[in-house]
């Protein structure tokens, strides 16, 4: 299936992060993807007046391993320890309603046509929910990439944007994915290392009680929204099913309760779409806003982690500088060494002082923005329920 | 006088005048009194027709057809002058015409005359033009469930509250304690004595091993308060659909049962009792004798309202199932806001920005508390529709057992036919035979069994009409009933929605002021 998204759509789409795509310089976005199978292959599209490109505008198709790629790669490069790199997007999950079609198909004998066809048109639509989320997702990533002033000039950036062949000759091999494997084990022996080190900065010290303390917090509070939205479905889904016996039940009844059934299954068919509007909403602005957040508060976790190891490196360069002047010997070089040391990590702390003020402020103005449009949407979705219910009954008690 | 009925003062006149045709009326006191008899007054005690039913009600057996035309007539007339209030009307189906043939057969013509009957009907249905306005003045309430006892032998007992302005109750109010047995012992005596002829008892509430359990171990947890709530509202119900019934109303065991301060222990409702296994037995034996009966349907309005208590039978089925999702599915909904409301305020708590703290602290209020309204419609879900609709798919086993006795009641007809006619070509061969003390035993045979014959039809078209009539009954109040709980349920629905908007406009300018 393919799917094009228009601009309001996008729009709305990208609500979880602000300010992005904004810089004409470079504009990208995924105007279409194509889903064959388990594979997503995206349409990467780029405009640009930079003068590094060979064109000013152009399309790639790319999967999601790719960007995988450009992700840890970007981790990867010294140069950006510094900055919070934008979080991977999640591998695209068609898990749910894949499963759910397939439960559907085995209840089809249980239902009526018309029931089995609103279950299917349901189902269908999660799909493509999930298919635009999986799109979006992608398309922030490479959109927050763009427009940060040291990451957009990356050359795997450029050659993951321009490069015409397939990227997976780049790709992870094998050793390398071992490696970022046991890149990971490290990471939580840092997670040690950084809350035992001993903080001189002030900041840092917040951030990182701050940090910790939120992570799991809101890795919580993201699994309990998925729950609470998936509940949500579910009900609307129960009131396809109501609409449609109540429906058979008025086509069969010969007595005045045939007028009742048959609004009352009506009514069910229009409350439904509403419910189900109200989870997908929900889900977009409270479940994938902590989802996101979610993500982007570790790839912040990480520089803490960057910045905890260099800390570490120039500590232990201060203390093979003091063996050295003991020892009297490679002075120069320890030195040397210690001022690396030491100036990687004023970098690191300069840029990410940088770095973690400018996420908060991204995070506290897309919580708002994200809070208020999913009251806006629940009050206008609730009074859109109440107008159907009580014209509904009106309609009744008049008859 | 008009049918327009208030609770106390113009209920009282109406009593009286009930009461005082009941003493005038020569005709009627008369046919009272001769039927006082104890039960089996006739040789067959299962068919057992007018008498048994008058019995318990006085007048209202428009359907005894005795051989009396003029009895008839003074009930018919009596009924028109009547108006009682607390006369269930008794509509003929909608769209059929108002009267309606009874039966195939000739019964009713020989007897009274074809303009009889059809005066008779048309003064019936006059009748129920006019009480249709009526309101049916009694409450029963069921509440104050008290565990007694302890162990495995305590039960529940329940308070039962009548609140009737009806003379044929000694009391305006009457308060009585009842356990669950006893309910079902009820529902069993008035089973036994109107089923077979063709009344549509409304069944007693199930039983559940499972939740008594829990109660009488005394898990005094959530659950088991759940079931006891469920349980008194199902008692509940179950009394009013059955005294809304204008028979069963009048059963002395009714009246007994909501007014004596002691009722015997009705042991017989136990599964594991001597009459519990009898009437599994019982069950087993209809069963294959349903199987095996081949009716021959000659009136097609039998055939048209099996089939269509068969449909919906299907359909109210389905739509229970799916209802019953739906409730659970809210009940998790409600589990899962909470869950999320708190680690909503976990995360406020957390968040170091003051106002998105603030904000965040806000909407695990505002979730906390929309995961009460969630229970709330989950409660409304439940007691309004769902067990409305468990109610009628109940009732409607009932339907249809009322209408596998009319084809029992054909069947044995049919077989004392079949018999009388053996007897008769036996007797026509023992006409041969010179063997006088045979042949005068065989004639007395079959002037009994022609006898029993014309039972059988009369027992037929009885328990068909009495059918036809409750059928039209139950359809009345199935309309009623689901009319009133639909709007019942929508406006709860309205009540969710009204406070969801509450909510979240209280919170909006929260969100709005985090900058």
């Amino acid at each position: 299936m393919t799917s094009t998204l228009d601009d309001s759509e996008k729009e709305k789409a990208r609500s979880v992060s602000v300010d992005l795509n904004n810089d004409a310089s470079l504009l990208i976005d995924i105007p279409d993807a194509l889903c064959e199978r388990d594979k997503v292959k995206f349409t990467v599209h780029t405009k640009t007046t930079l003068s590094s490109f060979q064109k000013p505008d152009f399309s790639v198709p790319r999967q999601h391993e790719d960007f995988i790629w450009l992700h840890d790669t970007l981790v990867e490069t010294e140069d950006y320890a510094g900055l919070i790199i934008p979080p991977a997007p999640p591998k695209p999950d068609f898990e749910s309603p894949r499963e759910k079609m397939h439960k559907l198909g085995e209840g089809e004998a249980t239902m009526t046509k018309e029931e089995y066809t609103k279950m299917k048109q349901e189902l269908e639509a999660e799909y493509l929910a999930v298919f635009k989320k999986t799109v979006q997702v992608h398309e922030v990533f490479l959109q927050r990439l763009s427009s940060h002033p040291i990451l957009s000039k990356d050359r795997n950036f450029q050659i993951f944007l321009e490069y015409d062949q397939d990227l997976s000759v780049r790709r992870k091999n094998a050793k390398e994915t071992f490696g970022s494997f046991f890149k990971n084990m490290v990471k939580s022996a840092d997670e040690v290392i950084i809350s035992g080190i001993k903080e001189v900065d002030d900041f840092f010290e917040q951030e990182k009680t701050f940090l910790l303390d939120y992570s799991s917090k809101i890795k919580d509070s993201t699994a309990r929204a998925e729950k609470m939205t998936r509940s949500h479905k579910n009900v609307a889904d129960d009131y396809i099913h109501i609409s449609a016996t109540l429906n058979s039940l008025s086509v069969d009844d010969n007595t005045a309760l045939k007028k009742h059934l048959e609004k009352f299954a009506d009514l069910f068919e229009k409350l439904r779409k509403v419910e189900g509007r109200v989870a997908s909403d929900e889900e977009l602005k409270l479940t994938e806003l902590l989802r996101y957040y979610m993500l982007d508060i570790q790839a912040a976790k990480d520089l803490l982690y960057r910045r905890a190891r260099a800390l570490a490196d120039y500590e232990n360069s201060n203390k093979a500088l003091d063996k050295a002047r003991l020892k009297s010997k490679d002075i120069t070089q320890a030195e040397e060494h210690q001022q690396q040391c030491l100036q990687k990590f004023d970098k690191l702390s300069e840029s990410g002082k940088r770095e973690l003020t400018s996420f908060k402020g991204r995070r506290v103005v897309a919580f708002r923005k994200n809070l208020i449009e999913m009251a806006e949407l629940e009050i206008k979705h609730a009074k859109n329920n109440m107008a159907l219910l009580q014209g509904c009954i009106e309609l009744l008690k008049s008859n | 006088m008009a049918a327009e009925m208030e609770p106390p003062p113009l209920g009282d006149a109406g009593q009286t005048d009930f009461r005082e045709i009941e003493d005038g009326e020569g005709f009627f006191v008369s046919t009272v009194t001769t039927i006082e008899s104890p039960e089996p007054s006739s040789p067959d005690p299962p068919s057992m027709p007018a008498e048994g039913i008058s019995t318990n009600g006085p007048k209202q057996e428009d359907i005894s057809l005795d051989d009396d035309p003029e009895d008839l007539f003074a009930e018919a007339t009596e009924e028109v002058s009547l108006d009682s209030p607390e006369r269930e009307p008794i509509l003929s189906d909608g769209p059929s015409p108002a009267i309606t043939p009874v039966t195939p057969t000739a019964m009713l013509t020989p007897r009274m005359g074809l303009g009889t009957a059809e005066m008779f009907e048309r003064a019936l249905d006059e009748i129920e033009e006019d009480d249709s306005g009526d309101t049916f003045d009694m409450h029963i309430a069921v509440s104050d469930p008290e565990k007694v006892g302890d162990g495995m032998n305590a039960y529940m007992g329940y308070k039962v509250t009548t609140k009737t302005s009806m003379t044929i109750f000694s009391k305006n109010e009457t308060t009585v304690r009842r356990r669950f047995s006893d309910f079902l012992g009820l529902h069993s005596k008035l089973a036994s004595k109107y089923l077979h002829i063709g009344y549509i008892v409304p069944p007693a509430p199930e039983k559940s091993i499972v939740g008594m359990t829990k109660v009488k171990v005394g898990k005094e947890d959530l659950s088991s308060a759940e079931f006891v709530e469920k349980r008194r509202s199902a008692l509940e119900r179950y009394l009013m659909r059955t005294v809304k019934h204008p028979i069963l109303l009048k059963d002395p065991d009714v009246m007994m049962f909501l007014e004596s301060s002691e009722l015997p222990r009705a042991v017989s409702t136990q599964a594991l009792s001597g009459a519990g296994i009898l009437r599994m037995v019982n069950k087993a034996a209809d069963a294959v004798n349903k199987m095996t009966i081949k009716m021959n349907e000659s009136d097609a309005w039998f055939e048209e309202k099996h089939q269509q208590f068969e449909n919906l039978d299907l359909q109210l089925r389905k739509l229970h199932a799916s209802v019953e999702c739906l409730v659970c599915h809210r009940k998790e909904l409600s589990v899962n806001t909470a869950s999320f409301a708190k680690s909503a305020a976990m995360l406020g708590n957390s968040e170091d920005h003051t106002a998105l703290s603030r904000a965040l602290s806000q909407l695990a209020e505002v979730e906390e508390k929309i995961d009460q309204l969630h229970q709330d419609q989950a409660y409304a879900d439940f007691y309004l529709f769902s067990e409305l609709l468990g109610d009628y798919v109940r009732l409607i086993t009932a339907v249809k057992g009322v209408f596998d006795h009319r084809m029992k009641t054909w069947s044995k007809w049919q077989d004392t036919q079949l018999l009388l006619q053996k007897k008769r070509e036996a007797e026509s061969k023992l006409q041969f035979a010179n063997k006088p003390d045979k042949l005068q035993q065989a004639q007395d045979e079959i002037k009994e069994l022609e006898g029993k014959v014309q039972q059988g039809e009369k027992d037929f078209e009885l328990i068909s009409k009495t059918i036809r009539k409750e059928v039209s009954r139950f359809e009345k109040e199935r309309v009623k009933d689901f009319k009133v709980v639909i709007i019942q349920y929508l406006e709860s629905l309205v009540q969710t929605q009204q406070q969801l908007i509450k909510y979240w406009e209280a919170f909006l300018p929260e969100a709005k002021a985090i900058a």
